[in-house]
């Protein structure tokens, strides 16, 4: 695991003490406040559901990076913590008439527990070996989608309803989903950079660099991997819900593996390990599929095309690059 | 810096979005606008994609760009078999383009969603390639027109067409999720009721890459029809496997759902004998045959049903247009279900109130490479299913607006 994190592709450390640490908390809150202010200002340029689902991604990134970047570890079965999410939270609004935030609560749980029986298993062996467990998990979870008489098999649940927010708030208008949307997103963010600069999140960073190591120092590794791993899993959980009430939708897309391929590529593009990263991945990604529909058969090449430069020319990421330029982390 | 980074991104949005703004602020009555989403990329990318989109820049040719005085305009995306990029493609179009009218290529879950999402914007949506029958029952709208065919035309149509041409004895081969399910289902229904027995069943696994023992056990079970209630790759592995085998020396092969472009690409050595039920073919007379020419003129493929289907689709929606003069729904989904089809594609085909377009389907049987005199001539028509037999009936409808409607 150590050794997938490490190497010319290290994510930007971040420094616990000193001047320097103060001067990145300052520059984080001023991206926090500029972010906050271009989500205000951005749905009267762009299409609301488009930004959605932006933000939906970033979540997904977000959620992945907090596993990757800083636990050093390497998922690959991903979508199915998003997927599984997706269909729990379309069925008990569409079929058990939960409300919005209701549904989106149970996802994120479905997501956690899914993370806390696969992660229970996946951290047991490392490196690749770890990966590959996460991958036939989530394959086996793809099966069950597409078997299982609730997900609608390869038709997927169309029509859920948007609902109203604690009964209240109508979320058929795009612009009342856009602000819900936009607070779970801001919210979700700063739980991460919460997670990440708390102690939990230094001992994280330690055992990502040098398990052995923590483990001399008292850290009980397993269950700090543990932890991430179902923190991660239900974070993945809550935007695959929230994706279901943006689109109305969710289908087999969402739990197949290349969703969790899709999401190591965002989160390599923006950058792994840093905070900010894994948004910019997604913006890029998301903008690429949706902008280039229209020139068919080449999404898929130019996709592969950014990957392979991306990981040629800047292997810390878009975000890892500028970072290592102003030399503050991001 | 960041916030920097996302500018620019963002700028180069608006620099893309722009080139879509003219549309969107013009009145929707000054142009027709018509979207077509599709596979443009995947595994359907040959029996619609391209060639669908060039179908239907040749039924807007017919028309010479124009209908009752506004320009027709043209859009077309690859949903890339996703149905959040299909569905958040058609809610753009819908909301910001001023796209009049919606045709969806394969892939029912992009059908069903962007159906549920015309309904909500009062848009004709005419689904062409998803085969879910669920698009025409429990999920039926008022703006939904399901034009081509469906799980039900392949299974019913194919099944009694099979039986009365002495097909008695049954064994599935399904692909083991909802859409093979069906198939087999419907099928088994429609071979009891003509007075055949299913001598049995196996399941496998979707991207199966062995069928070997599959196919020993339909060999073994005695039966005269092996039905592939499966599709795409799946379909062709298991034509290949059943090539190896000799399956065709002791038993009629049944493909439930294949392409003309399908058996292109298997050629004629592999698929020959194969029965297959298909909504057209080029060769089926004059008619079809110059119109088949014309597209493979520009394509250099010969159409298939999927493509022909598009070009009827956009032909009858913009004589809808040109009769009424409007482009709201709700008057141009009437006109159309008031008016019989009559073009390349169908004759006489009727939409009927649950949206589904009944129409004629032809049993097919692919010729041996002996028999096939010049490109592209691998169908021998067997048998013509008329289009009420293949079909859900009104007793059987889910559609709460066909079965509680007085008609």
């Amino acid at each position: 695991m150590v050794d997938i994190a490490s190497g010319s592709a290290a994510p930007a450390r971040i420094p616990a003490t000193g001047g320097a640490s103060r001067d990145a908390a300052a520059l984080h809150r001023a991206i926090f406040i500029g972010l906050a202010a271009l989500l205000v200002v951005a749905p009267f340029a762009l299409y609301p559901v488009f930004l959605m689902k932006v933000m939906c991604f970033a979540l997904f990134a977000v959620a992945f990076n907090l596993l990757l970047g800083y636990g050093g570890l390497l998922s690959f079965g991903h979508a199915a913590y998003f997927g599984m999410a997706s269909y729990a939270a379309a069925y008990a609004a569409k079929v058990w008439g939960f409300t919005p935030e209701l549904a989106i609560l149970l996802g994120t749980f479905v997501g956690g527990l899914l993370g806390l029986v696969f992660g229970a298993l996946a951290i047991r062996r490392q490196g690749i070996y770890f990966s590959m467990i996460t991958l036939a998990l989530a394959q086996m979870a793809f099966f069950f989608c597409l078997q299982a008489p609730f997900t609608g098999g390869e038709d997927g649940i169309q029509g859920v309803p948007r609902g109203k927010l604690f009964g209240l708030i109508d979320l058929s208008d795009d612009r009342a989903l856009y602000v819900f949307v936009a607070i779970v997103f801001l919210g979700a963010l700063a739980l991460v950079y919460r997670i990440i600069h708390s102690p939990f999140g230094q001992a994280l960073k330690a055992i990502r660099d040098n398990e052995p190591r923590a483990i001399s120092l008292g850290y009980r590794a397993s269950q700090y991997k543990l932890a991430v791993f179902v923190l991660s899993a239900s974070l993945a959980g809550l935007a695959g819900a929230t994706k279901a009430f943006v689109f109305q939708l969710a289908t087999l897309t969402d739990v197949h593996w290349s969703m969790s391929g899709e999401v190591v590529l965002m989160t390599l593009v923006g950058g792994m390990g840093t905070i900010f990263g894994p948004l910019v991945g997604a913006l890029v990604t998301v903008t690429m599929q949706n902008y280039l529909a229209q020139f068919g058969a080449w999404v898929t090449i130019i996709q592969g095309v950014v990957f392979v430069v991306c990981v040629l020319l800047f292997r810390q990421g878009v975000v890892g690059l500028i970072a290592k330029f102003i030399r503050k982390p991001l | 810096m960041i916030s920097k980074a996302r500018l620019l991104a963002g700028a180069a949005m608006l620099g893309l979005a722009a080139q879509d703004a003219p549309a969107a602020a013009q009145v929707s009555g000054d142009t027709i606008k018509i979207g077509l989403i599709t596979d443009m990329s995947g595994m359907y990318a040959d029996a619609d994609g391209s060639g669908g989109a060039e179908a239907v820049r040749m039924a807007i040719e017919d028309f010479g760009g124009e209908v009752a005085g506004n320009k027709i305009e043209f859009v077309v995306a690859d949903h890339q078999n996703k149905a959040d990029i299909g569905a958040a493609r058609v809610r753009e179009w819908i909301d910001r383009d001023g796209v009049d009218m919606v045709i969806a290529g394969p892939n029912s879950s992009v059908g069903l969603a962007v159906a549920k999402i015309a309904a909500d914007k009062k848009k004709p949506f005419i689904a062409i390639g998803s085969t879910s029958s669920r698009l025409t029952n429990e999920e039926c709208t008022p703006f939904t027109i399901h034009y081509a065919y469906d799980t039900v035309s392949l299974s019913k149509g194919t099944g009694a067409a099979v039986v009365a041409d002495g097909g008695k004895s049954w064994f599935f081969l399904t692909a083991d999720y909802v859409f093979g399910a069906s198939i087999e289902k419907d099928t088994r229904a429609v071979i009891a009721a003509k007075g055949g027995t299913v001598a049995g069943s196996i399941k496998h696994p979707l991207g199966a890459s062995d069928f070997s023992s599959f196919l020993l056990q339909a060999q073994g079970s005695g039966a005269d029809v092996l039905a592939l209630a499966n599709a795409g790759a799946d379909t062709i592995n298991a034509i290949k496997a059943a090539d190896e085998f000799g399956v065709g020396q002791s038993m009629k092969l049944v493909a439930m759902n294949m392409y003309l472009t399908d058996v292109h690409a298997l050629g004629l050595q592999v698929a020959k004998g194969l029965y297959m039920t298909d909504g057209w073919y080029w060769d089926l007379n004059d008619e079809t045959r110059a119109w088949g020419k014309k597209f493979f003129d520009r394509t250099n493929k010969m159409p298939t049903l999927l493509q022909v289907a598009d070009y009827s689709a956009v032909r009858t929606y913009l004589e809808a247009v040109k009769a009424t003069g409007a482009d709201d729904g709700e008057t141009i989904v009437a006109r159309m279900k008031a008016t019989p089809v009559n073009d390349v594609f169908v004759k006489d085909g009727v939409i009927r109130p649950d949206g589904r377009m009944v129409h004629d389907m032809y049993l097919m049987q692919v010729k041996t490479p002996e028999e096939s005199k010049y490109p592209w001539d691998y169908y021998k028509l067997v048998k013509v299913i008329p289009g009420e037999d293949a079909a859900t009936s009104k007793a059987e409808s889910r559609c709460t607006l066909w079965t509680n409607a007085t008609q």
